[in-house]
């Protein structure tokens, strides 16, 4: 990975987050950003990752762990126990999505997310042009080895998060590592992050199983 | 392997040692309610307590494990102790840094009181009069052993199966005298699976003629019924997987079937020699004692809830579980990383995948070394 444009994120991350906060990473890798949030901002923070080798690494640093699939969901996590539950740069290779976008803003009072925007100008250009699936410092796979399997544009992103009912508090749009006006980032930003928070609780009485099946329903028709 | 090679990978040999407490004035006082005086505790330690007593590690053995933990007992031994790959110099629980101790358990058979100890008052083994006892009072006698050895508070309580029971009842009961708990293949209470195995081993020991009501001392001892126990125990120990790779189908000593009484499976004869192993080193009645207060073991029961239990504790955590332990599934193991959580408290937890069943946390010493000395390190260093 890219590490500037890693330590960018993890500096954009970090400035949507108060001093003290209580944190939740998914897919929290090796813990670079807990550790960084720990360091700038005093976080009591744990991670997830299913990696062993992660796991251990994030336990030589210090940083609380659980070894765990997020593909399981997070039902044995209590309502809004973390002040922000993140999900930085593993949205793409989440089998259920949905269910997990459901599930962060359920026991996160906000949650951050963020991905390769694959709306992105050159993405673009280069399946236009080339005829052949994008390969860039942000997604750096072939189609045939790549681990991403649910990419999406950032304009893909707010559509769910609205079908979903989720609020977007915060945008941020990054081109290699700067930050753009929002405006242009479905063309221009080659990453995004989001501030999101879920909408009154009243509101969204439906089961997992019954939002899945409603999205999936509306992105066949 | 040559004992003097081994015994240079290994902390070398080790003494056990004795202490002694409880006055008729001033006795043991059980969760039942009853008592017990004098209480004898056999120990080894391992590695030099420092000056700030702050390098103290109290390593809990399961069920038929003892104190002996590592290096070996003389020089002729061949057999290092139970943990000697994680115990020793430059080891995982590096004796060039940490001072570990390790007691044989209360009611056990390896030198602390227990039904094969004379009862003072009649000179005779106490055998089925000795009181029943619980992990709670395990942890007792080993507070007393810490307490005696001048030790305010442990560094880290571990342990695996049994032994991760005690390295929990040791974090909710002595919360002030705990920084750490590193709790492997463990459970907040035996399943109804699990009890009964146990119920099975303790017929097996009770239907033995030579039991006699559990007056055997000096007597023939139940080996049968207590081998046939072990033989029981040894198949919830592994998994479906180990049991096919190491044996499989084969027959022990002819190529094919003859047809006759003699014909055996090679995994009949590895369970025969396991429970004639056993009977040369354990204690009928202990086997009941200890099986019994595994089935007491209930944390909910005992602290009103898991989460209730949990809230008192002030150490951090790291939880191990196998994925092919099905005595004591890493479900067990995440229930009460969930209930830590909810409480706010530290906790890690890592789910190795891993073949051997329950008895991966005597096997897979490498993996496991390799969290366990990362977590030490990091709680050492605070």
């Amino acid at each position: 990975m890219h590490t500037n444009l890693s330590l960018r994120i993890l500096q954009e991350i970090a400035q949507l987050i108060p001093d003290g906060s209580h944190v939740l990473d998914l897919g929290c890798a090796e813990g670079d950003l807990l550790d960084y949030l720990s360091r700038t901002k005093h976080v009591k923070g744990m991670g997830v990752d299913i990696d062993e080798a992660m796991v251990l690494r994030c336990i030589s640093r210090g940083i609380s762990v659980f070894q765990g699939d997020l593909d399981e969901g997070l039902k044995d996590y209590q309502t809004a126990s973390y002040d922000y539950v993140i999900l930085s740069r593993t949205l793409q290779v989440i089998h259920k999505p949905v269910l997990l976008l459901k599930e962060m803003v359920r026991v996160g009072k906000h949650a951050i997310v963020s991905f390769p925007n694959f709306g992105y100008a050159s993405i673009r250009l280069q399946l236009l042009f080339r005829g052949q699936m994008p390969v860039t410092p942000s997604l750096p796979y072939h189609w045939f080895d790549t681990p991403n399997i649910h990419l999406c544009t950032k304009k893909d992103f707010r559509n769910l998060c609205e079908e979903l009912r989720i609020s977007i508090l915060q945008e941020i749009d990054l081109w290699n590592g700067k930050r753009i006006p929002s405006f242009t980032g479905n063309l221009c930003s080659t990453e995004v992050c989001f501030l999101l928070q879920g909408m009154a609780s009243s509101d969204s009485k439906e089961t997992p199983a019954q939002v899945e099946s409603m999205v999936s329903k509306s992105s066949l028709s | 392997m040559e004992p003097e090679k081994s015994l240079k990978d290994s902390i070398g040999i080790v003494k056990p040692q004795d202490f002694t407490f409880g006055t008729a004035s001033d006795p043991l006082i059980l969760e039942s309610g009853k008592t017990i005086f004098p209480v004898t505790v056999r120990y080894e330690t391992y590695g030099t307590l420092n000056k700030e007593k702050s390098n103290a590690i109290l390593i809990l053995h399961a069920f038929s494990g003892d104190a002996h933990v590592a290096g070996y007992k003389s020089s002729r031994d061949r057999h290092p102790g139970w943990w000697d790959s994680m115990v020793g110099p430059g080891k995982p629980f590096d004796t060039d840094t940490y001072f570990i101790i390790c007691s044989n358990v209360l009611g056990g058979c390896q030198g602390t009181t227990g039904p094969s100890s004379l009862n003072p008052e009649t000179q005779e083994p106490y055998a089925l009069s000795f009181p029943l006892i619980t992990i709670g009072d395990m942890v007792k006698v080993q507070s007393y052993l810490i307490d005696y050895l001048g030790i305010s508070q442990l560094l880290c309580v571990t342990g695996g199966s049994m032994g991760g029971m005690q390295a929990l009842e040791w974090a909710i009961a002595y919360p002030e005298r705990v920084r750490s708990a590193i709790v492997i293949a463990s459970t907040p209470r035996l399943t109804a699976q699990g009890i009964a195995f146990n119920a099975v081993g303790r017929n097996a020991i009770t239907s033995d003629p030579n039991w006699n009501g559990g007056n055997y001392y000096g007597k023939s001892i139940p080996s049968r019924g207590l081998a046939i126990a072990r033989m029981i125990g040894h198949i919830t120990y592994l998994s479906e997987q180990s049991m096919h790779e190491k044996f499989g189908r084969r027959l022990q000593n002819r190529e094919q079937y003859e047809f006759n009484f003699d014909d055996q499976f090679a995994v009949e004869s590895y369970l025969e020699y396991q429970g004639d192993k056993f009977v040369e080193r354990f204690d009928a009645n202990s086997y009941i004692y200890l099986s019994k207060a595994m089935d007491y073991f209930n944390l909910d029961e005992k602290y009103g809830s898991l989460q209730a239990a949990f809230r008192r504790t002030l150490a951090k955590f790291l939880l191990i579980s196998f994925t092919s332990d099905w005595l004591y599934p890493p479900s067990q193991s995440k229930e009460m990383v969930f209930s830590l959580m909810k409480e706010g408290k530290d906790v890690s937890y890592a789910e190795l995948d891993c073949p051997y069943g329950h008895d991966s946390f005597l096997i897979e010493t490498e993996r496991q070394g390799k969290l366990i000395a990362s977590f030490l390190e990091t709680i050492y260093a605070h």
